[in-house]
């Protein structure tokens, strides 16, 4: 243990010299930030764990608020349209009001397009065996129609044109995945819902979001028996496919065109329906408003940790700074100093803080089928952030410099 | 000349706080001499020390300087003459987390690119003048007292000031290293024609001055010329 403890402190010496020697050639100066930070290795520790709590802060609610943002688009990608229209008052699809049919009809009937689709929407409960809860949202449509893109559903969808029978997402929340996967329609899983007994006889993969553990998909007619005070002249969903060529705006806008001043439906592409979902469940909703409000803790809870290491390090080398400014240096001298400290600081506790999360990001999608998923930009933008966050730290422990007057040394 | 002070005078404070340091001094220190300052605990020393050295401004009457009037200065002009000028305090103030060597090479650092670029053989040749030579890579926490005080020594002298301030420079040093130091500042003065102005209370240093004053609550009270000719 001596030996290993001994052979590690030796490595981080070389280290430590290697890396003041490279700020060094970087500078043009000597590094005394580093050599700062390095001679009292249980601050330095301490605030790269400051740091790299703060990253990891950030990055975790990053990471929220993008499995947020990822899981709103899943069934929105799934969905095989160009155009989407629905209830004027819609934000998200669990709170799409339903639509006149007559509004699907004279959507259809606009040049370029090719089919307008109804689709209702629902939700109910799956009680498991242990006697919990699972939340789906259920998506009914006629079953020779083809709303859905994937073509492990459309192999599959046949299958709903029998009573009671319905395909299941496998990436729902904490269910026997391993019974859901066995069920086909030659020997489909039987549950119960809403006092119906319903046929499962196959799955697909979408995987929950925020608000639903999984999806499920009927045909209208199942629907509206699991769903009985829905009607089938008020679905929730149009889904237009729009002719080869047809210019989606330009069918857009005489869609809009034909339904004159009525307010009760609107109509939007694929992507501009994510985008106002997203931006609604980020500014509207409060889980969305939570993710935003831990970064700005995050961020918070770094700078005042760094500064409270760099304002220390100030205090402490007071008398030294003093005595640089009375021999000549200029105030950007010892500036460049605490600069140098915060910047160091930012980039070695990012590196544990962004480790820590990549484990904790595999962590929670296991448990929770949440789309967790690092990607390159999110850890520049926190890297550079982090570095952002160690310099405005550094320029507030700055005016403790201010304390330095040579003329007390005398 | 390298430093007179005409008609001086410092207050502190404001109001009815307001304290008169130093009353109308009179003073003419010559370059290539070692003049020591004394006086009692708040005679003024330091005060002077601080006027004439750029770390504080002028208020009243007129000190220059290597040829330049310290009345209304800006503090970039001060800053700027800081960087001719030596300074010894009684307190080693080395950085902690560098060597003897890299202590002493800020005080080359300051003076720009090109001097910094040589400052090995300047700083390592002063070090072994002071006695350092086998502790160049030392940390300040690995040195005693009297060698800090003397890496700190090498600091202010490395960058071949034209005028040092000392305060009390060997007061952390025993007999030999004291008459070492002094002997050096010594030196200067005489080859280089430094000006060495040094407050001590130390009696073994100064036998060694060329020049004594002494300041009495703000008034300069003595001046006479040391060594075997008095």
């Amino acid at each position: 243990m001596t030996a290993f403890v001994g052979g590690t402190l030796r490595l981080g010496s070389r280290l430590g010299k290697a890396l003041g020697a490279g700020l060094e050639r970087l500078l043009g100066r000597l590094p005394i930030g580093w050599l700062q930070l390095s001679h009292n290795t249980t601050r330095l520790v301490a605030a790269m764990g400051g740091v790299a709590f703060a990253s990891l802060l950030v990055l975790m609610q990053l990471g929220f608020q993008g499995a947020l943002l990822g899981s709103i688009a899943l069934p929105y990608r799934a969905l095989d349209a160009q155009l989407l229209v629905s209830a004027s008052d819609m934000n998200t699809l669990a709170d799409a009001s339903p639509v006149a049919r007559v509004r699907l009809l004279q959507a259809a009937s606009v040049p370029g397009v090719l089919s307008v689709t109804p689709v209702q929407l629902g939700r109910l409960d799956w009680r498991q065996v242990d006697g919990t809860l699972r939340a789906l949202d259920v998506l009914g449509f006629e079953p020779s129609a083809t709303p859905l893109h994937p073509q492990s559903i459309r192999r599959q969808q046949g299958v709903l044109a029998l009573a009671d029978t319905v395909l299941i997402d496998s990436r729902t929340r904490n269910i026997d995945t391993a019974a859901l996967l066995a069920a086909t329609p030659a020997s489909p899983l039987r549950l119960e819902m809403r006092g119906r007994s319903l046929q499962v006889a196959g799955h697909f993969a979408i995987g929950g979001g925020f608000g639903a553990d999984g999806y499920m998909l009927a045909s209208d007619q199942t629907f509206l028996r699991l769903f009985p005070s829905r009607s089938a002249g008020a679905p929730n969903l149009g889904l237009v496919t729009l002719e080869p060529g047809a210019d989606a705006q330009a069918v857009a806008f005489a869609m809009r065109a034909r339904w004159g001043d009525a307010a009760d439906v609107k109509v939007r592409t694929l992507d501009a329906a994510i985008a106002d979902d997203r931006r609604f469940q980020s500014t509207q909703r409060p889980v969305g408003l939570i993710f935003g409000f831990g970064i700005v803790i995050g961020v918070l809870v770094g700078v005042v940790i760094v500064y409270q290491v760099l304002a220390s390090d100030v205090a402490d080398h007071l008398k030294e700074y003093a005595t640089l400014k009375a021999v000549g240096y200029p105030p950007r001298f010892f500036l460049g100093i605490v600069f140098e400290e915060a910047v160091i600081l930012g980039l070695l506790g990012f590196v544990p803080g962004l480790l820590a999360s990549l484990a904790l990001y595999s962590a929670v999608a296991a448990k929770t089928g949440l789309p967790m998923e690092m990607t390159a930009a999110r850890a520049g933008v926190v890297l550079l952030g982090t570095v952002a966050m160690c310099a405005l730290s550094g320029a507030l422990a700055t005016r403790r410099l201010a304390r330095a007057n040579p003329a007390d040394l005398f | 000349m390298s430093l007179a002070a005409r008609g001086l005078q410092h207050w502190f404070g404001d109001g009815e706080a307001r304290k008169q340091a130093l009353f109308d001094l009179d003073l003419d220190i010559h370059a290539g001499e070692l003049t020591v300052l004394m006086g009692a605990s708040g005679s003024g020393k330091t005060t002077l020390l601080t006027l004439v050295g750029c770390l504080r401004g002028v208020q009243q009457g007129s000190v220059s300087l290597l040829g330049q009037e310290l009345l209304g200065a800006p503090e970039p002009l001060l800053v700027q003459m800081r960087r001719r000028l030596g300074f010894i305090f009684q307190a080693h103030n080395l950085h902690e987390s560098l060597t003897a060597l890299q202590n002493v090479r800020l005080g080359l650092a300051v003076h720009g690119g090109r001097a910094d670029a040589q400052w090995e053989p300047a700083a390592v040749h002063l070090l072994g003048l002071l006695g350092l030579g086998d502790r160049l890579h030392y940390l300040p926490s690995k040195l005693s007292g009297g060698q800090k005080q003397r890496v700190a020594i090498a600091r202010a002298l490395v960058g071949n000031p034209l005028v040092v301030f000392a305060d009390e420079p060997t007061a952390a040093l025993d007999r030999e290293s004291a008459l070492q130091v002094v002997h050096l500042l010594k030196a200067l003065a005489r080859e280089r024609g430094t000006t060495v102005l040094m407050v001590t209370h130390d009696s073994k240093v100064i036998e060694l001055a060329d020049r004594i004053l002494t300041l009495e609550q703000g008034r300069l009270i003595g001046d006479r010329r040391a060594g075997p000719a008095v």
